[in-house]
């Protein structure tokens, strides 16, 4: 049986607010009755956990090398901006397999595993922390047979172009994972680094929204929608703010 | 063991759209009702809040407001002569989850179907005769008309407030709306929403090339509303994060926004989060529901007894919870015999990606349903003589923000990575859009659902099984309106076009909408159908499906929910006035 | 149902023993539930989802705890064996269960005000709700604050029993909305600041005061601080559905319409409003300097508010009506005490849901998006942009509101 218990009973002087209308469920049975009114609790919210400048979560010291090398050539940088590395996209993707999404975590991953057709999606059973971990170890093999015992990282950014093509079209076969699989993974996994909200590591200081005219996490355009074909003129913001925030002193 | 709960008078399998509706218009009678919901409590300031609603990578890429595939999912094929696979990641459609289902993270794109949508057999018979249709085409009339369902229409669109012009008020043009669309009885609740450059460009180059254009009809508002519960809505702020996010200023019509601050307030309503029903239990007879098994987080198992169980899980579900509970004849698709799980569809859609020149579109300043449509291509609106198919939909502009993650256009053939593609995405992010069709998926003998033979949920039930592909009826269709809208493209005087018409075979992977259709049909002859005209279960005559997708027939030009909307309220009326006063068969 | 105005005192000749015959008049107990609506009794003596008025509810004053009893028709754990001279005394003199003195969480202060008859009304209400054993401790205050007899020391100096006195040059609305906000409804209690003994500065009564981190504001007429910009209809709409075209009630305010002021008669309704637009000064407090858009903090607040919170509150600070609150032009925004303020920022809030007005949109949480200079700037940004002018916000008082909230929210 439900127990009805009431809500924290700590009060303002008088009142509070409509915390009054909320039963917390029990620890017999985990779910949540709602009757009465629109509840209201401090801290359910649940705002993004940002990313934290540190040491590597996930890769290894080789890994992390292979990946800023790789992300670098993914998104070259230029006079337009910075490349994948300096934008971040290596911790992204680092910080990314370390979490939820690495562990592939909400996904249905009960057997069996058998192929499947491509309109079926994936359906082998490693997640994408161990695709990457796979994935990086047979592109060392590759590259240390076929590149006089370097690793990708110490490649002329030519030969890092070459590789990469091989791995995109299939051509170059890695050990235990399709290769234009990982490829794209890699490229996918990249490019959301590159364009994300830079809470997340990548993305450092709006690099590709100042890129391509992105104002960010905005979020009221209504006296600039019929102002047709003019720059929106406003700087991008992420959701933790941008330098405007900051009171001078 | 199931612990037995109080008895209540209705039980409400998910609080979406439908149950929020149904709930409220039954609690408002006097009757106890429990809406039990898988998903959790969801809120406008506490989930999706302006503070951080705005992020593409967690809501739109990580789907973080989706069902997840490890608590429910389904297997799908092409074709009987595949093994189904899980759909071990959801890509291809997205199923809501949580208090607010779909309704807090769709579009807002408000569509009634049309008046020969309804008879669309009888309609495309006549018109064109018997042989026209394919011999394995499953289409057939719906039980009620568009006048009748016209008034609920209304109902539902002042529930939301939607923003519009009206093109047919009571039989009488009005200028600036939809020339095609079936009569209205009153102008939208609020006007149409401001259009930015690239739709008013799409319009001009519909005009030249002998169209109507009109604002799309968006349940983004235009401008703060109250609607008849009582509730307040706000203005659209055209943040261009719309689809798959929550609005973070009441700005966007949801069950949040429309329903629930109202429905709370019955204390002979209470909902019931992260509570996942298992089953609709019957009598002896197998004639009568007598409530529903639910398993809560801890993974208890409770019985709740009622009188009425409404089943408003979002489409497929219903399928899979009738075929477990035992509810109606399985649809067995060697035979042709029985009726749960036949006539699934989906909608056809295609795309025709457009770059300019010189000009500045700020393609983030966007609203999940502005644009301007033309609706010239739609269901019968043309004359499909000669063309080799049947079905329609309406075309146009209505990109609905440009994010970057997903929403980068480069030209055609420019490099996937590297320094070309980083210099093409920076010079032609602010020139270039996209146009969209999106048609009609009629149903057929060999697109149907079903229980999967291996694959099982974590209580150990069979995952429902989806068998769908294209037919050529609906690919000629595709290849045909994207040409339609190629020609009005090119009169938008771009750089380049590229028109990338629906080709089979349907993959489950690719995105295109989350209108999945049919499975519990709503018809006149329990032989065809699971569901009489009052959506109540032909078999179990205390069971109803108040307006789910799952009751279509067949799917039309235009996005489900308006027309989901117009039936829950139809089923709720035919609750309150018919089944109450005398409980028992409607039809 | 409409209520005649009280326009004196009516003393019907009851004894202790007439509250046998008032549990047979249907108008008389009708009469003491819709007084305990204003004087929101539940408000503390019901629990959250608790049986009516059997007590439990927990009160966090400034000196500690205490615990509202139950004054169900209980003979054992509840106020069944009270008589009518006890009773009386509850509300009048601040003495409980065998004359034991009361602490004035109990508003007893404000109650005295009430007649007789009102009083004994509500008696007779009380004794048909129905009896719930539930015996509550109530004195929960640390030594030795809990030793009741300290409270004749603290009536002596902070507390005249007495009913209200009519003021014969206003009129009877007046007089009626007075009794109201004196008597039963004890606003003072929350919005009248306080001595240090906790008592209320009758001299500046009902100019606001701080608890437990929200500002109850002026209510006064005082046209820059107050309600002066209010019209009497935006006060009864405020009152009757708990938002008006200024802003919507939340936090503490949130219940007292959704338990009392909503469920108002409109005559009393309106006669509230005419008194407390007839209060305090009229003429504005000292306006202070605007603090100027290109100091710092105001710099960096309108980045933070044109990125954060323009999207409901608008460019313009109007908001939307019933819906986001106006910041331009708002007497609560321009407090002189910004603890509402940065509450609201900090953690959010909800505001009431009413049969008028059933919304009850919430702002969210700020905490983990904004530092506290940051905090402080955006405050200090809407209290002097669009033509408000109040004294800016310092980090360091957001700071420590943002500790104190984390050790109680």
């Amino acid at each position: 049986m439900h127990r009805i218990i009431s809500s924290k009973s700590s009060r303002r002087v008088l009142l509070t607010s409509a915390t009054a209308f909320v039963l917390v469920g029990t620890t017999l049975a985990r779910a949540r009755t709602l009757s009465g009114g629109l509840p209201w609790d401090v801290g359910t919210a649940t705002p993004p956990v940002v990313v934290r400048p540190g040491p590597w979560m996930f890769f290894s010291a080789d890994e992390a090398a292979v990946i800023e090398a790789a992300v670098d050539r993914l998104i070259p940088p230029d006079s337009r901006g910075p490349g994948g590395k300096d934008a971040g996209c290596a911790v992204f993707i680092d910080r990314q397999l370390a979490g939820p999404y690495g562990r592939a975590e909400g996904l249905y991953t009960r057997p069996p595993f058998m192929p499947g057709a491509a309109t079926q999606g994936y359906q082998l059973s490693d997640s994408p922390a161990a695709r990457y971990r796979t994935g990086l170890r047979a592109l060392a093999d590759y590259v240390k047979s076929n590149f006089a015992g370097k690793s990708f990282s110490g490649l002329a950014p030519g030969d890092q172009d070459t590789v990469l093509k091989g791995l995109e079209s299939g051509s170059i076969v890695l050990k235990d994972i399709k290769s234009g699989e990982f490829f794209a993974l890699l490229l996918a996994n990249t490019q959301e680094g590159f364009f994300a909200d830079p809470i997340y590591g990548g993305n450092r200081d709006m690099a590709s929204w100042k890129l391509i005219g992105f104002p960010g996490a905005r979020y009221d355009y209504r006296d600039w929608v019929e102002r047709h074909n003019e720059a929106y003129p406003l700087p991008p913001v992420s959701i933790m703010g941008r330098s405007d925030w900051t009171v001078r002193e | 063991m199931a612990r037995k709960l109080p008895a209540k008078d209705v039980v409400i399998i998910g609080l979406g759209w439908t149950g929020s509706i149904l709930a409220y218009e039954l609690a408002k009678t006097g009757l106890n009702v429990v809406a039990i919901e898988r998903g959790p409590w969801r809120d406008t300031a506490t989930d999706f809040p302006p503070a951080y609603a705005q992020d593409e990578l967690r809501y739109a890429v990580r789907l973080d407001l989706f069902l997840r595939p490890g608590q429910q999912t389904l297997t799908f094929r092409n074709n009987a002569s595949q093994t189904a696979m899980p759909i071990r990641s959801f890509s291809g459609f997205l199923p809501g989850n949580g208090v607010g289902g779909a309704g807090i993270h769709w579009n807002g794109q408000t569509w009634r179907f049309l008046p020969t949508d309804f008879q669309l057999r009888s309609h495309l018979e006549q018109r064109y005769g018997k042989d026209a249709l394919p011999a394995d085409m499953t289409i057939q009339d719906w039980p009620v008309s568009y006048d009748e369902l016209e008034p609920y229409y209304d109902r539902f669109e002042k529930l939301c407030g939607t923003s519009g012009k009206a093109g047919n008020i009571r039989g009488q043009k009005q200028a600036g709306g939809n020339p095609f669309e079936g009569w209205r009885s009153s102008e939208y609740p609020t006007p149409p929403l401001k259009q930015g450059l690239g739709a008013m460009l799409f319009a001009e180059a519909a005009r030249k090339t002998g169209h109507s254009p009109f604002p799309q009809p968006a349940s983004n508002l235009s401008e703060a509303y109250v609607n008849p519960l009582g509730v307040k809505l706000g203005q659209c702020t055209y943040c261009g994060f719309c689809e798959r996010f929550g609005c973070g200023n009441y700005a966007k019509a949801s069950p949040q926004t429309c329903v629930l601050p109202a429905l709370l307030r019955f204390p002979n309503f209470s909902a019931q989060t992260e509570s996942e029903v298992t089953k609709i239990n019957l009598d002896s007879t197998g004639k009568r529901a007598t409530g529903v098994t639910y398993v809560d987080t801890s993974g208890e198992e409770w019985e709740q007894p009622a009188d009425i169980v409404l089943m408003c899980a979002f489409s497929f579900f219903n399928v899979q919870l009738m075929l477990l509970s035992g509810i109606g004849k399985p649809y067995d698709p060697q035979t042709g015999q029985g009726v749960v799980g036949r006539n699934y569809a989906y909608q056809t859609t295609s795309s025709v990606s457009v770059i300019l020149k010189d000009k500045i579109l700020n393609p983030f300043i966007a609203t999940g349903a502005h644009g301007m449509i033309i609706d010239d291509y739609n269901g019968d609106n043309f004359d499909h003589t000669g063309l080799g198919f049947v079905g329609g939909g309406y075309m146009g502009f209505g990109q609905t923000g440009a994010r970057p993650i997903q929403t980068r256009p480069v030209p055609n053939g420019t490099p996937k990575w590297g320094a070309e593609w980083k210099k093409a995405t920076a010079e032609t992010y602010q020139r270039a859009c996209s146009l969209a069709t999106h048609a009609s998926s009629y149903s057929y003998k060999d697109c149907y659902l079903d229980l999967d033979p291996t694959y099982k949920d974590r209580f150990g039930r069979p995952l429902l099984r989806m068998t769908f592909d294209f037919h050529d009826n609906e690919l000629k269709m595709s290849a045909f309106l994207t040409d339609r809208l190629a020609d009005i493209a090119k009169a938008m005087d771009p750089v380049e076009i590229v028109a990338s018409p629906r080709k089979g075979p349907y993959d489950s992977t690719i995105y295109q909408t989350t209108h999945n259709t049919g499975g519990t049909v709503m018809g006149t002859d329990p032989v065809t159908s699971v569901l009489n005209r009052y959506c109540q279960s032909w078999d179990v005559h205390n069971v109803f499906v108040p307006g789910g997708a799952s009751v279509f027939p067949q799917n039309h030009g235009y996005n489900p929910t308006d027309t989901v909307g117009a039936l829950a309220y139809w089923t709720a009326d035919a609750i309150r006035e018919r089944y109450l006063k005398s409980p028992g068969p409607l039809v | 149902m409409r209520r005649p105005l009280a326009t004196a005192v009516l003393f019907v000749g009851l004894t202790g023993n007439a509250f046998a015959q008032d549990t047979q008049s249907f108008d008389r107990i009708e009469r003491g539930r819709y007084l305990a609506v204003l004087g929101d009794c539940a408000g503390c003596h019901t629990a959250s989802h608790g049986a009516p008025f059997a007590g439990g509810v927990a009160l966090q004053t400034p000196f500690g705890t205490l615990v509202a009893p139950n004054i169900t028709s209980d003979p054992e754990t509840g106020i069944g064996n009270m008589t009518n001279d006890e009773f009386l005394a509850v509300l009048h003199e601040g003495r409980g269960h065998d004359g034991k003195r009361l602490y004035p969480a109990m508003p007893y202060p404000a109650y005295t005000k009430m007649t007789d008859d009102e009083v004994l009304a509500l008696r007779a209400f009380f004794g048909t709700v129905a009896p719930v054993n539930n015996r509550v401790v109530s004195n929960q205050l640390p030594f030795p604050l809990n030793i009741r007899l300290a409270m004749a020391f603290w009536n002596g100096l902070n507390f005249t029993p007495g009913r209200y006195q009519p003021n014969p040059q206003k009129s009877a609305l007046w007089n009626r909305g007075a009794y109201i906000v004196e008597g039963p409804a004890h606003c003072g209690t929350c919005h009248t600041p306080k001595t240090l003994l906790g008592g209320d500065k009758n001299s500046a009564a009902l100019t606001g005061a701080t608890l437990q981190g929200w500002f109850a504001p002026d209510i006064t007429n005082d046209q820059r601080k107050g309600i002066g910009g209010w019209s009497t209809d935006d006060l009864v709409q405020y009152l009757k559905t708990g938002t008006n075209k200024w802003t919507l009630a939340s936090g503490p305010m949130a219940e007292a319409v959704s338990h009392s002021t909503s469920r108002m008669n409109d005559d009393d309704i309106l006669a509230i409003a005419t008194y407390l637009k007839d209060s305090g000064e009229a003429s504005a407090s000292a306006r202070p300097e605007s603090v100027a858009a290109s100091n710092n903090a105001m710099r960096a607040g309108a980045a933070i508010y044109k990125d954060s919170c323009a999207a409901c509150h608008k460019d313009s600070g109007e908001g939307e009506i019933n819906l986001f609150p106006r910041l331009a032009g708002s007497a609560l925004v321009q407090s002189d005490d910004p603890t509402t303020l940065v509450r609201v920022v900090l953690h959010g809030t909800r505001s009431v849901s009413t049969a008028g007005a059933p919304t009850a949109p919430a702002m969210p949480a700020f905490d983990w998006r904004l530092e506290d200079a940051q905090v402080a700037a955006v405050l200090t940004y809407v209290r002097n942009n669009w033509g408000n002018a109040a004294g800016p916000v310092p980090a360091s008082v957001v700071a420590s509101q943002r500790a104190s909230l984390a050790k109680s929210p």
